[in-house]
């Protein structure tokens, strides 16, 4: 028998019993419609969390001032920092080091002309623009002289140069920060969102000596709240950390069983801590939304063993004029196998434009990636195969003179 | 091919059982007999004298339990089944009382659905399906379903159906079972002119004598047994 033939017959049966065919058909399209939807869902929020992680840098430390505990009680971390510029400058000379950077973190208003704005403020080092792995749109970073002789220099983030300056030019224009004036160089190319939620484009970064002198007026000179640290490599981040916490307990001069004043955090297993969680979600999401798909093909298989139990007679007719067994296989596998991938071709549409709408209306990010339609389109051929063989095969392996008596 | 002179079918000691409840029911007890490419047969008997049983087995719709069946000197208890649905579709057609088209297709896609088993295009068999009908004078009203039909013309369809393959025996089971005398007449008019013109084998299983009467040659059973094999002028005399 000629495979168009087998098409025309299946199509022929199933626009017979169209509301039939539409109902079994639902199912298929809810489940194809869930998984594509929930995948794309997922795997937005993975390419979110993956972009967030590259904007941070690569092979990151985080080395905070304090410890996380002491004796199993927190420790207030307000309290003077422990860490100095030389903690950071005797850091970068360890030799699994690429960069470091104390940072002075505060919050501080701007303004520009009759608008201000208000935004965090991180007084740091050169080497910040290197861990961050962070480019400039326009101008240049500030340089170690400008952090030696505390300039009045800041280099600004995107959402900061749109809210102060609009369309202007902000290079070379004079903000204040805190009342103090400072001189804008340039402007930080955009990060977007980080792992934890907030904008790394609405920031301002200064010198960190002039950080302290002009802004945050700290008493404690020279001192850092936390310093960022880039590893030459990933395989040297063990290494890495062990020499960064001798380091630092020789240079704190703590004794054998003292606490550390300090906490080091390798900041790229927490992304990848993160990206995992993610994962994680993601697939589950998609395991979810796999189960509504099953549900789908086990329908198929319930509408074709009442069609098959109906069809009994018609099944008889065909048998006596000439079918053989993989005829009436096959007229009944590819019947179920049309019901499945069309039901597939339509839950794609509703799928994909779900995916759009939740862009556009909930704000999430989606990705309807070509692996996971490819997924979707095989998942449903296969279960058009597996739900649909056995209503098939106990067509086939009807007896022709009982089918023909059959009402 | 068949040795010359053979006869297209041949069956001897051919014996069917059914298991029953109560034990072991013998449809048929050894019937043994030839038919002869071209003749026109008729069997008849009560119902449950084993004729529909015998005409399904000629048919290669069953098989035998005990006996031998030649079809065109083949033996016909060696072949598998996929063997048997290729036989019933070049060598068999049937026409049953019921007529059995398919209610949803049209005169003309039943007719060429036997044509589709044996592996013609599309093109190629609705062609041939129409002459088919055109032969049993149905060929205006190909388009319509066997419901738009009266119950002659849906009989036509099925006679066109069982032609379709240009097979060499037709198996009627109770053709005109269903239709009044003058339907029934006209029927049975065309298998008359189908045996005569183009000596296609015709057996016929029917109980009215009129009908048998149409046919040269009838088989008689009663309990699983021929008892009669006659020509049909005796037969009905």
């Amino acid at each position: 028998m000629i495979f168009t033939s087998l098409l025309e017959t299946a199509w022929h049966a199933l626009t017979t019993h169209r509301m039939r065919s539409f109902l079994t058909m639902l199912g298929m399209v809810i489940g194809v419609a869930a998984v594509i939807l929930m995948l794309a869902i997922g795997q937005g929020a993975q390419a979110m969390v993956r972009s967030s992680i590259e904007s941070m840098g690569s092979n990151l430390f985080i080395i905070m001032s304090g410890a996380v505990s002491s004796g199993g009680a927190r420790v207030a971390t307000g309290d003077a920092p422990s860490l100095t510029f030389d903690d950071a400058d005797a850091i970068r000379d360890l030799p699994d080091i690429m960069a470091s950077a104390p940072v002075s973190p505060g919050g501080a208003q701007l303004i520009y002309g009759g608008v201000n704005w208000n935004t965090s403020v991180y007084g740091t080092t050169p080497d910040y623009a290197v861990v961050r792995n962070w480019s400039m749109a326009s101008g240049s970073f500030f340089s170690d002289a400008d952090v030696r002789r505390g300039a009045r220099v800041a280099v600004i983030g995107g959402v900061v140069a749109r809210e102060l300056f609009g369309d202007e030019d902000p290079v070379g224009k004079i903000i204040r920060i805190k009342q103090a004036p400072f001189e804008v160089i340039g402007v930080l190319a955009s990060k977007g969102q980080s792992l934890d939620g907030r904008d790394q484009d609405d920031t301002v970064l200064v010198p960190i000596s002039s950080a302290q002198q002009k802004i945050f007026s700290n008493t404690l000179r020279n001192r850092a709240r936390f310093i960022m640290v880039q590893a030459v490599s990933e395989k040297r981040m063990d290494a890495a950390e062990a020499s960064i916490n001798d380091l630092l307990r020789s240079r704190h001069r703590i004794g054998l069983g003292q606490d550390d004043d300090f906490t080091v955090r390798n900041l790229t297993a927490l992304a990848e801590t993160a990206a995992s969680t993610t994962r994680i979600m993601s697939l589950l999401l998609g395991a979810i939304a796999a189960i509504s798909l099953v549900v789908g093909g086990i329908g198929i298989m319930n509408i074709m063993l009442v069609s098959v139990t109906e069809r009994t007679r018609e099944i008889g007719i065909r048998m006596a004029i000439g079918a053989r067994r993989r005829d009436v296989l096959w007229q009944f596998l590819i019947e179920a196998l049309t019901l499945s991938l069309i039901g597939c071709g339509i839950g794609l549409l509703f799928g994909i434009g779900g995916a759009w709408l939740v862009e556009r209306l909930a704000g999430l990010p989606v990705a309807v990636t070509p692996a996971s339609v490819l997924m979707a389109v095989g998942v449903s051929f296969l279960i058009g195969v597996f739900f649909g063989f056995y209503p098939a095969r106990r067509a086939a392996g009807l007896d022709p003179i009982d089918a023909l008596r059959s009402q | 091919m068949a040795v010359p002179g053979a006869p297209l079918i041949e069956v001897a000691n051919l014996e069917k059982d059914y298991p029953t409840g109560a034990g072991v029911f013998q449809a048929l007890r050894g019937v043994s007999l030839s038919i002869a490419e071209g003749e026109f047969v008729a069997i008849m008997g009560a119902s449950g004298s084993g004729k529909s049983t015998f005409m399904n087995l000629l048919g290669c719709l069953d098989r035998p339990t005990r006996g031998s069946y030649h079809l065109d000197g083949q033996d016909v208890g060696r072949l598998s089944s996929d063997q048997l649905a290729a036989l019933r579709n070049r060598e068999i057609g049937f026409v049953f009382q019921g007529f059995n088209l398919l209610p949803k297709l049209t005169g003309l896609d039943n007719v060429a659905l036997p044509l589709m088993y044996a592996g013609m295009g599309r093109e190629a068999r609705r062609r041939q399906a129409q002459a088919m009908l055109e032969r049993v004078g149905l060929g205006e009203r190909s388009h319509h379903t066997p419901l738009q039909l009266s119950g002659g013309q849906q009989q036509r369809v099925a006679i066109a159906r069982a032609l379709a393959t240009r097979p060499r025996i037709i198996f009627a089971d109770e053709p005109t079972g269903n239709l009044d005398s003058e339907t029934s007449r006209q029927v049975m008019d065309l298998f008359s002119q189908l045996n005569r013109e183009e000596g296609i084998t015709l057996v016929l299983v029917t109980h009215e004598a009129d009908i048998a009467a149409y046919a040269r040659r009838c088989i008689r059973f009663q309990d699983g047994r021929v008892i009669e094999d006659t020509a049909v002028a005796e037969a009905v005399a």
